[in-house]
């Protein structure tokens, strides 16, 4: 590899770093949104087999064409910019839901050394970043101009503030037992222990000792991405479509890609914090980035399955659920992980 | 100019033409937003510093938390701004005074010699696998926790002010309690009578 990319190298000069920075940004988008384009896809086909449907089955073999067809059909639709919209920030919301769903695969680990920055502060990386794609949701629901536009932002703000929360208070337990960050060490954290010495690799990771926070990070994660059973932020028997309401084309095609490409994200992040990454779940088969892939993917069929599966949530009941219920439960594991670090019984020695 | 002092200044450029943007902006929430690009471009400079912990944490607080919650309140109120606009010239001078001993008070500290700035040795480059957060935690929860601990006490008590302070309990409040909601049975809601079939006669 070193060899090959050394005449390419000299070419370039001193905007190499640049240039192969780049690349790799490249190389890890584009599979992204083809995955989001047919997460679509597979959403469809999941929920429609679970309700004794076929789903989407007209347009290339099988319906696999669907996302190219739907992509099409958006970018040629008109963008209707209401008239007492303000313009520049309605255009602007869109990319900053995008923008943060894509930046955050910046320190995802997908292989031992196979990441695009692999920064020590990673997790807190990922914290922050992640925040900050409530600004797109508000800042779109506060200039379409529009009631129930506002009113579906403001629902998710204060949804995704308070399930932020319980989300950051499981990562202190991850936090707490692998000590480190860096997303790739919390990764090979969870390779070592008692059971990983005897071949059962899959009992020491870390969403066995942390069963508490693992759920709680589970489920915050389908609010943080307001998706079924936690969708009152679009919410269409109340207030049609919430921030959305006042797009059309590629500006309603943004939020949605964001909203498939969060799934993805917190798929891979769970995989990462809690399912051991990369690593395979028994010692005699191979470790490698084909493990992260099921891992994702059994994640992100939850997701699905839980559409599929739950009525929505009242307004109310998700706020006791994140505030009530998850925080306390998550401060009170932190505390059980805590003494039992310091005991003798500690398995993270 | 190396590419360092070149990234400071583009973010220290960006940085202040925002917070010329946040008081000089005729909309509450452009303020807020420009607001928004300010605490990025600090943190970014911090960044440059090898600080990432502070930089991370006020992206984090700030902008991920507190920002939000403030752009909801601005979004909601109604705000005027021609009437705010009305006293701006006679307000002038005293906004200059105070300006001005700020500049003066800044330029004494980092400029001067009096401050004993210029004593100071620059950082030493750190050490292969230095770890700022580590480095910040150590000094936190060692030395200093006394003073964290007591900062952390004064905050929760007034997380609880705040929380006493706005909790009222309105009359006609329709809030069920979930836990009754899941313990209620049929019986409960539904009562079974037999009534005896009319003759037709």
């Amino acid at each position: 590899m070193e060899a090959v990319l050394q005449p390419v190298a000299a070419m370039f000069g001193a905007f190499w770093p640049l240039v192969w920075t780049l690349a790799k940004i490249v190389a890890i988008v584009l599979p992204l949104i083809l995955c989001v384009a047919y997460l679509t896809l597979a959403e469809r086909k999941v929920i429609g087999y679970m309700q004794v449907r076929i789903g989407p089955n007209r347009v290339g073999p099988k319906g696999l064409l669907q996302p190219i067809a739907d992509a099409l059909k958006l970018m040629f639709k008109e963008i209707i910019v209401p008239s007492s919209a303000n313009k520049m920030l309605f255009v602007v919301g869109p990319m900053m839901v995008m923008a943060p769903a894509l930046a955050a695969w910046a320190v995802v680990p997908f292989a031992p050394g196979v990441v695009l920055a692999n920064v020590d502060a990673g997790l807190l990386y990922l914290m922050s970043i992640t925040s900050v794609g409530i600004y797109g949701v508000i800042v779109a629901g506060w200039a379409s101009n529009s009631k129930y536009a506002f009113l579906g932002g403001i629902r998710a703000t204060a949804q995704m503030v308070s399930y932020e929360l319980a989300m950051g208070f499981s990562l202190v337990g991850v936090l707490m037992v692998s000590g480190s960050l860096n997303l790739t060490d919390i990764v090979v954290g969870q390779g070592r222990g008692w059971f990983a010495e005897h071949g059962l690799n899959f009992l020491s990771w870390n969403w066995l000792p942390l069963l508490p926070l693992f759920v709680v990070y589970l489920i915050s994660g389908v609010a943080e991405t307001n998706r079924a059973p936690f969708d009152v932020v679009e919410g269409e028997s109340e207030i049609v479509a919430g921030h959305m309401v006042e797009y059309s084309g590629m500006g309603f095609a943004l939020f949605f890609l964001a909203e498939y490409a969060n799934m993805i994200l917190i798929s891979a992040l769970t995989s990462i914090f809690f399912l051991g990454g990369w690593m395979s779940p028994v010692a005699f088969i191979p470790d490698g980035f084909p493990w992260l892939v099921a891992k994702i993917g059994f994640v992100l069929f939850l997701f699905l399955w839980f559409r599929a599966t739950f009525p929505r949530f009242r307004y109310d009941q998700i706020m006791r659920l994140g505030w009530k219920v998850f925080i306390p439960l998550t401060l009170f594991w932190i505390l059980v992980v805590g003494a039992w670090m310091m005991s003798p019984w500690s398995i993270w020695r | 100019m190396d590419f360092t002092l070149f990234l400071f200044y583009a973010f220290a450029a960006v940085l202040l033409g925002a917070s010329v943007g946040v008081i000089a902006s005729r909309n509450s929430v452009h303020s807020a937003l420009f607001l928004v690009l300010a605490f990025f471009n600090a943190a970014a400079i911090w960044m440059l510093l090898r600080a990432e912990f502070l930089a991370i944490a006020l992206i984090l607080v700030y902008v991920g938390a507190v920002m939000v919650l403030f752009l909801f309140v601005v979004m909601m109120l109604d705000i005027n701004v021609e009437r705010i606009r009305q006293g701006f010239w006679s307000y002038l001078p005293l906004g200059l005074i105070v300006a001005a001993i700020l500049f003066i008070e800044m330029a004494l500290v980092v400029g001067g010699k009096w401050a004993g700035l210029d004593a100071m040795p620059m950082p030493a480059e750190p050490a292969a696998g230095y770890s700022n957060t580590k480095a910040l935690a150590w000094l936190m929860f060692t030395d200093f926790a006394y003073p964290f601990e007591l900062a952390s006490f004064v905050l929760l008590v007034a997380m609880i002010a705040a929380v006493a302070l706005t909790l009222r309990a309105r009359a006609g409040n329709k809030a069920i309690d979930p836990a009754a909601q899941i313990a209620v049975k049929a019986s409960d809601r539904l009562r079974i009578v037999s009534l005896p079939a009319e003759k037709s006669n």
